[in-house]
């Protein structure tokens, strides 16, 4: 047991904890709090994985940006706790549940089964991790991808803009 | 200048202008034609720089690969498809803007999105590594999100915008894990490199079967494929009818391409047979039931679609129903497998792509506000409007596959690559569904013609929208009885 | 003993020695807040407690200590009593990566004065906890259960939200002339070419864009919108009473010390000697140095202290649009001018 296969272990139970609360927590709030919690820690898993910069920027964007922006229009439309709904049980539900739990099991077994994680190596890791490394990738062989991101956000942005506009001109 | 640039214009083409065209509007102010015109003469643009492309000879390999780090391909089907699709963004935005005027307000940004769309669907079809693949879906798809939605004070549009986008969005998870998988499996992105990786068996074969499935099932669900096609109704039906038109031609034609370039990469045509090893043993077994999946979503596709669309009273729905069938048809090129199905897909898009936008643009002329879209409202359109009858019977003749027009060369070429590599019964369902399609095509030419209204319907407004509905028409008759040139140039692309 | 356990050990002194530090700092914001706005308003100030009055703060925080804690009856209790604290603590968090002060030798052992000030991701790690910072103050306004508190709550995330762009963007330049997002590396940057290479000259206009939104991003005057009091009674803190109250009131000053800290670091040169180290005798990663440098600092930090307490006095609030206009109308475009103008001349003059 060394300290990284520690810190993997609670932080992956604080994180599944959390991603719990979060959907099934009846409060909006309380779940975004619970999302808010979870970014937090799978930014911990990805500081075991020796990302630093991956795990910086998902504290930045997820927690503080886009989660604020989140629990802001809650707030913003005062949502209460959920109306409960005359609950009845769907057949579908079991069906999809009964499915969904078998493809968990049968992943499961794969990777139980097949764990080839060769190739994994801790120093490679740490220097990819970097800021350094990670802008040079980028901003090199990727750069048409990371340029057609942006396009995409652009378009994003647009189509936010034209569903949500108040004014019809 | 690097030579890249120039074999790539088309993609940089539509990229750039994408964006300007967003500029445009937003310094034209209240002068609409600008941009309107700035859009269109953008993506003809991009349609000359790809015909070009097309006839130039471009080396295989020695670029400087620092511009776009070998993630995009050049020429070949990719500039084939950059014509049809900036072609198909011209007619959507020709026949948008009475539609638009009509039904709703003519906002520019409904041009600027349907570039962004193309702009998705290039990319799609440069795409060289599973990073753009991605990237250009998800360009197209949220631009079809907003599309869906666009005249957002009709409840449909925004029902059927919202279903898109909760759907589409969960699609998309499949897409990139079943990535993130193949990428664990053969540790490349670049799909000439997973190819290279698994012919020569070096890769892990479990990751692969999984991520292969896992981008099954988005990949279907981008083509409103069995089972994941329940989308597709609502959401074509409750879009605006020019949306529509381009969602389930250009869109659907993008999905299989991206179908087909991932299916050329993942599924080997040839395992190399000197080195039979366990290992590729395995691998053709696995391309072997692959293969065996897609051939029933494609033929329980194309059943459930043309038989859900018999029953329906209403034009558009029944379109809609026929676009998934005509989804199980052009994934028979995928389970053929070789260069005559992926030509036969080429075909088949390119021909369904005109006949499907003609016969939503003549429902976008008919149609008023989201009502006169029955099978009665067309009841007599032939003594008030002969001109239109006549196309909608042409276009309903070419999707029910009857020659001398387009649709017709193109499903007797999936047909035949079905049966060449094996999957006869897959033809034959395919020939019982296209039957049973025949009855709902031809019925609505039966309406249109032999049953008369004393108060026939009159249309008000058709003005730009004749120009895609001419386009269509020239595309339609001449692949129809022309097919020759065109079926000869899609096997040398492939 | 296996080198994880020295570091442990001397993470741990560190994190004690940062931790009381703050809570001495914000004493002493408290104290040179009363004292220079007495001075502003011609008053004499707190001159009972202690030598010249020295000793208040410790007094307001023993009152606070025993005062009554009220919550209201409406409230969320559980976020209610987390908010203070998550402002508290992420305030403190932010010193992880905060050097102050060069490092001192100690054998074979390099000692940086800061918990881990060379990590190559503190500045980012910085941007991140200030764009969490907002939860605390998010989150009392909204579980008091009250719309003052609401509304404070509200402002300050608009206003948070608005303003971090704006600070990220004009440290884009410094990342961009330094080549690190390491705090030690920033500073160490500076020190060349006899002080003129601080980035306040290499950079005045994200020094000023910075400066700006460190007071928007601190809730201080003339930002202070989420606790306007003559709108909102007391903004999102309306409903905290006793130590709660207190918590928000040290984590307060002690981001108004971060901030002024933060830009000694960024922008005036850290902990740079006036005057070379060897004409003073005095050797790399000697003890003596290290306090010199530290001495340098807390100066320069002192005077920014004053700075915005003077601002604080001198100038009114804005007006909720005009906070608004100002963040994304002309803050945000000059920050982007700003990073393509650095980008190039990076690109062409170095």
């Amino acid at each position: 047991m060394t300290l990284s296969v520690v810190l993997f272990a609670v932080l992956s139970i604080l994180a599944i904890a959390s991603a719990l609360v979060t959907i099934t927590s009846k409060h909006p709030i309380r779940s975004a709090m619970g999302l808010v919690f979870h970014f937090f820690m799978l930014a911990g898993l990805y500081l075991t994985l020796s990302a630093q910069f991956i795990a910086a920027l998902q504290v930045l964007v997820y927690a503080g940006a886009i989660m604020v922006l989140v629990i802001f229009v809650i707030m913003l439309l005062n949502l209460g706790d959920e109306e409960k709904l005359k609950y009845k049980v769907n057949p579908r539900q079991v069906i999809g549940i009964f499915l969904g739990a078998a493809l968990l099991v049968m992943l499961g077994t794969i990777y139980v089964t097949n764990v080839s994680v060769a190739g994994f190596n801790k120093e490679i890791a740490a220097n990819i991790g970097t800021a350094q490394f990670l802008g040079n990738e980028l901003y090199t062989k990727y750069i048409f991808p990371v340029e057609a991101i942006g396009i995409l956000l652009t378009a994003a942005i647009v189509g936010a803009i034209v569903l949500a506009k108040r004014k019809l001109n | 200048m690097s030579m890249e640039i120039i074999y790539g214009m088309p993609l940089f083409l539509i990229a750039a202008l994408s964006v300007i065209v967003l500029l445009v509007d937003a310094f034209t102010g209240k002068n609409k034609a600008v941009a309107y015109y700035f859009s269109i003469i953008s993506l003809l643009a991009v349609a000359v720089s790809a015909a070009i492309s097309l006839n130039t000879n471009i080396p295989k390999s020695g670029f400087d690969t620092t511009i776009t780090g070998n993630n995009i391909t050049f020429g070949g089907y990719a500039a084939f498809f950059d014509i049809i699709f900036s072609l198909a963004g011209v007619m959507t935005i020709f026949a948008s803007k009475p539609y638009m005027k009509r039904e709703f307000k003519e906002y520019k940004e409904y041009y600027s999105l349907v570039m962004f769309a193309v702009a998705g669907m290039i990319m799609v079809s440069h795409a060289n590594s599973m990073l753009m693949l991605f990237i250009g879906i998800e360009l197209m798809s949220f631009s079809f999100y907003v599309l869906a939605g666009f005249i957002r004070t009709r409840i449909t549009a925004v029902e059927s915008s919202l279903k898109y986008f909760l759907l589409g969005s969960f699609a998309s998870g499949f897409l990139v894990y079943g990535i993130a998988m193949i990428y664990g499996a053969t540790g490349s992105m670049i799909l000439p490199d997973i190819l290279n990786k698994i012919t020569t068996g070096n890769f892990d074969i479990t990751y692969l079967k999984v991520g292969f499935a896992l981008m099954l099932v988005g990949l279907a669900f981008k083509a409103a494929a069995f089972p994941f096609h329940q989308w597709a109704p609502d959401v074509y039906h409750g879009a605006p009818t020019v949306s529509t038109g381009f969602m389930s031609t250009a869109g659907k034609a993008a999905a299989l391409i991206a179908f087909v370039i991932v299916a050329k990469s993942v599924l080997p045509v040839n395992i190399s047979v000197e080195s039979v090893t366990s290992g590729s043993l395995e691998l053709s077994k696995f391309t072997d039931s692959a293969r065996m999946v897609i051939a029933v979503i494609s033929a329980i596709t194309m059943l459930i679609g043309n038989i859900s669309a018999l029953v329906q009273k209403n034009v558009k729905r029944m379109l809609a129903y026929s676009s998934v069938a005509h989804a199980g048809y052009l994934l028979m090129g995928i389970v053929a497998n070789n260069q005559d199905g992926w030509a036969g897909i080429m075909f088949y898009a390119t021909a369904y792509l005109f006949m499907q936008i003609g016969s939503f643009v003549i429902v976008g002329i008919i149609e008023q506000n989201n009502e006169r879209m029955n099978f009665d409202d067309y009841t007599g359109l032939r003594k008030n409007h002969p001109w239109i009858a006549a196309l909608m019977a042409i276009f309903m003749f070419s999707l029910a596959g009857i020659p001398p027009f387009a649709g017709f060369p193109g499903k007797y070429m999936l047909f035949v690559a079905a049966v060449e590599s094996g999957y006869t019964w897959l033809t034959i369902i395919a020939v019982i569904s296209s039957v049973i399609s025949m009855y709902f095509y031809i019925g609505l030419v039966l309406t249109m013609y032999f049953k008369d209204n004393e108060n026939g319907l009159i249309i008000t407004d058709i003005s730009s929208a004749k120009i895609p509905l001419a386009i269509s028409f020239v595309f339609v008759f001449l692949l129809g009885i022309l097919p020759g040139s065109l079926i000869d140039l899609a096997k040398s692309l492939f | 003993m296996p080198e994880i356990i020295w570091t442990i050990i001397e993470a741990s002194i560190k994190a004690l020695a940062v931790v009381g530090g703050i809570q001495l700092m914000a004493a002493l914001n408290v104290y040179l807040e009363r004292k220079i706005s007495a001075f502003a308003q011609n008053r004499i100030g707190p001159n009972r407690v202690g030598p010249f009055g020295t000793l208040q703060p410790f007094a307001d925080v023993f009152k606070l200590f025993l005062k009554e804690d009220i919550v209201p009856k409406n409230a969320d209790k559980f976020f209610h009593s987390l908010a203070p604290v998550l402002s508290l603590s992420i305030a403190i968090a932010v010193w992880a990566v905060i050097p102050f002060s060069s490092y001192v030798d100690i054998g074979d052992r390099r000692i940086y004065m800061g918990i881990a000030p060379d990590i190559n991701v503190g500045l980012l790690f910085i941007l991140a906890m200030t764009s969490v910072g907002v939860y605390g103050i998010t989150l009392a306004g909204w579980s008091s259960n009250n719309k003052y508190s609401l509304l404070g709550g509200l402002r300050s995330s608009a206003q948070m939200i608005s303003y971090e762009l704006s600070m990220g963007l004009s440290l884009i330049g410094i990342v961009l002339i330094t080549g690190s997002l390491s705090l030690n590396d920033i500073v160490n940057h500076q020190l060349a070419w006899d002080g003129w290479r601080w980035n306040i000259f290499l950079q005045p206009v994200g020094f000023v864009i910075f400066l700006i939104t460190a007071f928007a991003e601190t809730n201080r005057a003339p930002f202070d919108l989420p606790e306007a009091e003559p709108e909102l009674v007391g903004g999102f803190n309306t409903e905290y009473s006793g130590m709660k109250f207190g918590m928000f009131f040290l984590a307060e000053y002690a981001n108004m010390t971060t901030s002024s800290v933060l830009i000694v670091l960024f922008y005036l040169g850290g902990w740079a000697l006036p005057v070379p180290a060897e004409t003073l005798g005095l050797k790399d990663g000697s003890i003596a140095l290290a306090a010199a440098h530290f001495l340098v600092f807390f100066i320069k930090v002192l005077m920014l202290l004053f700075f915005f307490i003077w601002v604080r006095w001198s100038i009114p609030r804005f007006r909720y649009d005009q906070l608004m206009n100002l963040g994304w109308k002309i803050l945000l475009p000059i920050s982007l001018l700003n990073v393509l103008l650095t980008a190039l001349g990076v690109l062409y003059l170095k």
